[in-house]
């Protein structure tokens, strides 16, 4: 490390390095909000917008946020709120329900959940109601304020959105969006879903209490964006407490997403998957490698980092088959060829084993039968083999029908791969016929 | 030792200790450590080890979790089918019994969080805590939401809490239609001979030599090898078969360093307890008995499926036969075979086109009771039976799971079955009642 004679706190690599670590964790593994998102301005400002009629205007409303897997959905709404709570009148009367589709799996659930965070347990005691609706208008009747005349403003925000549709007869939601089309109470209602045909999911009579309005994070980021997303996402923060290692972090980070190299494994994930979240994985694995003695990411990093993202866990599990599991599998594969993809059973794959091992001399494979159906069922443990739908369990296990689930290539690859593999195994596996 | 493991924010004679007991798993446990980071900072939501059974995935994760003393919860999916048992187990782990105990009766997911959520914000993390999953592939025959779930916990509940997922099948077979919060995947290799070896010649004896014992493994691993590489399962072979291996030492026959008179000695042991304890014929117990006895009476070792002949009556053992043969030949040939004076039987005369695989590869084929009842009677000859203990007598063999009756979705079809022993069963049979069935076999003709 060269001398450095910094004006600012100047403190030891250790710490810099363990600073540097806090900060990007928050940001890759903990998914801690950004101080302002990147590339969707326009859908905060609208959803913004929306919600600042509910929560000053009384106004009610519904939107659904639509967009794939790790886009920044839950993210957006995120941002939406902690900007809308900086209003001072937003922030005293606005009630928030957070429901999530994976965690209220039905409506009674639902509206338990919705009872607790309006802190209405107490109210509701052991009051026994005809319907779901007639509860939620109690509850929302409950919220009225002091002087009678209005209800306070209520956001019911429902992540996993598509879910809630599949409660029965779609209760939550027909009631939720009734109110929001009626005047009975100023709510809103968020739903978030990665289903672009979430409406098709909906009944007529609900969909038609449903607003329409839709915003959508469609990823069109460029590669160049992407690069610059790459940067920023590493990129220190002013406030670092060593602003001299700051500044050399950010310039190693700029040359880093300069090279040539990296930029080729970037691309190859850009053609993969666009969204934050996968690039938040690659960059982890980066991150993870940076030490006091490497107090950098180089491009070694992240070409390793990419590796790790793209390893192929099929051949991964083939390089650790038994010998004689690898030569089921030739025999399979062979079986597959003559038999155009018909399933086989263990005897017919047994069978094709024999064959091999009657064309040579040595016996080192001469194993027992029951000893290579032990080692036939360990595959169908590790699912390379799949009984074919509706063969009996009554069939016994010797005759159950089999497929497959490698296909050609797989098998020569991992064959390639496999250590130390016998020169006649591999000579078997590439014959035309067993 | 060269490369230890090291880390900030960890003592040196943890992480000492850890690499110790983790030999030939040094990669992987760097590696996790890495991603797991200091133990107040965060680390990915979900860590998705996958790798073959034995390949050290459970090992590594205990091993770090016990010597970093990290707070965890670990649960194994074949105990925890139900939510609510893994709800319990989690909250009991990483909050208490009281904890626990504020779940209600039948606890759903919105619960878990709910409890889940107060617990932490009474005790908020001051250091990553890990709930780690063994047997994660039984999760997807689990309540549809529980994988996704766990999967995107620290987001859920707002903790700085980490899922591991272990398992021996692939993320690819996880993955839920409308996708879910990946993981993070890492791959445990499998070990190589070389690694088996050394992990292997840890267990020595302490009366006998590292050379020894070392050498003791590695005939071992010359016969398993090439069937077998789960290191559990060969460390009980090893424990299992070394007091044979030491006899001829013990007994002053044999010198230890003379290997190849040790490995004439044992090996042919070995290959038979393949043929045994390894496919669990033969329990431990029955194995190390049947090896005092062998010293006894140098007879043959056989699996247990030799020794179980079950007794049969006389004419079950007729209708066994025909039942075999109803099930593995064609039923255009009874004729040919079981009429009187047929001559001789070409199979040509039979020979189909498209007939590519024979029977007994295709397996036993359903056939009617009367066409048992045919077959049985030319078979059994002039020792004529009485109709009225046949019935019972196919019903005790359906009992004994030797016939199967085909289940009948046609209410009005009669029943139909299937014979269900293999051809060594059968042939064994036929030899105690003087039927020689191989001539009866379409296959083999
Ligand atoms: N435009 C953006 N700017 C900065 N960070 C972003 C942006 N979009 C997404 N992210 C980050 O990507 C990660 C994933 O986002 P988020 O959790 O909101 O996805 P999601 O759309 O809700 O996914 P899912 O459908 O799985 O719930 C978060 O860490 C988020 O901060
Ligand atoms: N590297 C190793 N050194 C010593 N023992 C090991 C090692 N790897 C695995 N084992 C032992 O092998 C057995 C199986 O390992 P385990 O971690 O349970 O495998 P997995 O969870 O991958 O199926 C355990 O008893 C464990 O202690
Ligand atoms: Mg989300
Ligand atoms: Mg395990």
């Amino acid at each position: 490390m060269s001398k450095r004679t910094a004006k600012d706190a100047h403190l030891p690599v250790g710490e810099c390095v363990t600073q540097v670590q806090d900060i990007l964790r928050q940001r890759l593994c903990h998914q801690r909000l950004p101080d302002k998102p990147e590339g969707v301005e326009s859908q905060h400002r609208h959803l913004l917008e929306l919600l600042k009629r509910t929560a000053i205007h009384g106004e009610s409303n519904s939107v659904l946020i639509v967009g794939p897997r790790g886009a920044g959905k839950t993210m957006l709404l995120k941002c939406v709120l902690r900007d809308l709570l900086e209003d001072k009148e937003a922030q005293k009367s606005l009630l928030q329900v957070h429901l999530n589709g994976l965690l209220q799996t039905d409506d009674r659930i639902a509206l338990k959940e919705i009872t607790r965070q309006l802190h209405l347990e107490n109210v509701v005691g052991d009051k026994v109601f005809g319907s779901f609706a007639e509860n939620l208008g109690f509850l929302l009747e409950a919220l009225k304020k002091g002087d009678r005349s209005s209800s306070r403003p209520v956001l019911f925000i429902l992540d996993e959105f598509d879910l809630f549709a599949h409660h029965k007869n779609q209760t939550l939601l027909y009631n939720l969006f009734d109110v929001s089309q009626s005047a009975q109470a100023p709510i809103a209602v968020v739903g978030i879903t990665c289903r672009l045909d979430v409406l098709e999911l909906l009944e007529k009579r609900v969909k038609s209490r449903f607003s329409h309005r839709q915003i959508h994070l469609l990823s069109s980021l460029t590669f160049t964006q992407y690069l610059e997303r790459v940067r920023t996402q590493l990129s220190l923060p002013d406030g670092f407490p060593d602003s001299r290692f700051a500044q050399d972090w950010n310039d190693g980070v700029k040359t880093l997403c300069g090279d040539k190299s990296v930029e080729e494994v970037l691309q190859r994930h850009y053609n993969s998957s666009k969204d934050v979240r996968s690039l938040h994985m690659l960059l982890m694995l980066c991150l993870s490698r940076v030490s006091v003695a490497k107090p950098a990411i180089k491009p070694a990093d992240l070409l390793e980092a990419s590796r790790l993202c793209f390893a192929d866990a099929k051949a991964n599990m083939l390089h650790g088959l038994s010998i004689l599991e690898l030569c089921l599998i030739i025999a399979m594969k062979h079986l597959n060829d003559v038999y155009e993809g018909e399933p086989f059973n263990h005897q017919m794959v047994h069978n094709e084993f024999k064959k091999f091992l009657q064309r040579k001399s040595n016996s080192m494979y001469n194993f027992e039968q029951p000893v290579i159906l032990k080692a036939f069922e360990h595959l169908q443990q590790l699912e390379l083999i799949r009984p074919v739908d509706g063969s009996s369990a009554k069939t016994q296990r010797e005759y159950q029908l089999m497929r497959l689930m490698l296909d050609h290539s797989q098998i020569m690859e991992a064959l390639q791969k496999y250590p130390q593999c016998p020169t006649d195994v591999k000579q078997w596996a590439m014959s035309a016929f067993g | 030792m060269t490369a230890l493991l090291q880390h900030p924010g960890y003592e040196d004679e943890s992480l000492q200790r850890v690499a110790e007991q983790l030999p030939c798993r040094e990669a992987q446990s760097a590696v996790l450590l890495s991603l797991m980071g200091q133990p107040q900072q965060y680390s990915y939501p979900s860590i998705f080890i996958y790798g073959h059974r034995a390949s050290g995935k459970s090992h590594v994760m205990h091993v770090l979790l016990r010597e970093l003393e990290l707070p965890h919860a670990t649960l194994s999916c074949v105990e925890c089918v139900s939510g609510v048992l893994l709800f319990e187990r989690v909250l009991l782990s990483l909050f208490g019994h009281e904890a626990a105990a504020l779940l209600p009766r039948s606890a759903s997911l919105s619960d878990f969080v709910r409890v889940y959520r107060q617990q932490c914000s009474l005790s908020p993390a001051e250091q990553t805590r890990f709930i780690v999953m063994e047997k994660a592939e039984l999760l997807r025959d689990a309540d549809a939401n529980l994988l996704p779930a766990l999967l995107r916990l620290q987001e859920l509940v707002e903790d700085n809490v980490t899922v591991v997922l272990l398992s021996e099948i692939a993320w690819d077979k996880f993955r839920p239609n409308t996708g879910c919060f990946e993981p993070l995947l890492l791959h445990f290799p499998d070990y190589s001979k070389g690694e088996l070896q050394q992990i292997l010649s840890q267990d020595r004896h302490p009366s006998y030599s590292a050379d020894f014992y070392s050498s003791y493994i590695n005939i071992l691993l010359g016969v398993f090898y090439s069937v077998c590489r789960d290191l559990r399962e060969l460390r009980h072979l090893a424990a299992l078969n070394f007091s044979k291996f030491c006899e001829p030492v013990a007994e002053g026959k044999v010198k230890e360093t003379d290997t190849h008179k040790l490995w004439r000695n044992i090996e042919p042991h070995l290959k038979k307890a393949m043929q045994t304890v390894y496919l669990r014929e033969v329990s431990s117990l029955q194995w190390e008995q049947m090896q005092q006895m062998e010293e006894k009476e140098t007879g043959v070792v056989r699996g247990l499926s030799a020794h179980t002949h079950i007794e049969l009556p006389y004419y079950s053992k007729f209708l066994l036969i025909a039942a075999y043969l109803a099930s593995y030949n064609p039923a255009r040939t009874d004729k040919r075979f079981f009429l009187k004076h047929h001559g001789k039987i070409k199979k040509t005369n039979f020979l189909k086109k498209n007939e590519k695989t024979s029977n007994h590869l295709l397996g036993p084929k359903p056939f009617p009771l009367d066409r048992l009842l045919a077959i049985f009677y030319s078979v059994v000859d002039n020792r004529v039976a009485p109709t009225a203990s046949i019935f019972s007598q196919i019903s005790s063999l359906v009992t004994l799971q030797l016939l199967a009756q085909v289940s009948h979705e046609d209410q009005l079809d009669a029943p139909k079955y299937k014979c269900a022993v293999s051809m060594d069963f059968i042939c064994a049979i036929s030899r105690t009642v003087n039927f020689d069935i191989v001539k009866y076999l379409y296959d083999f003709l």
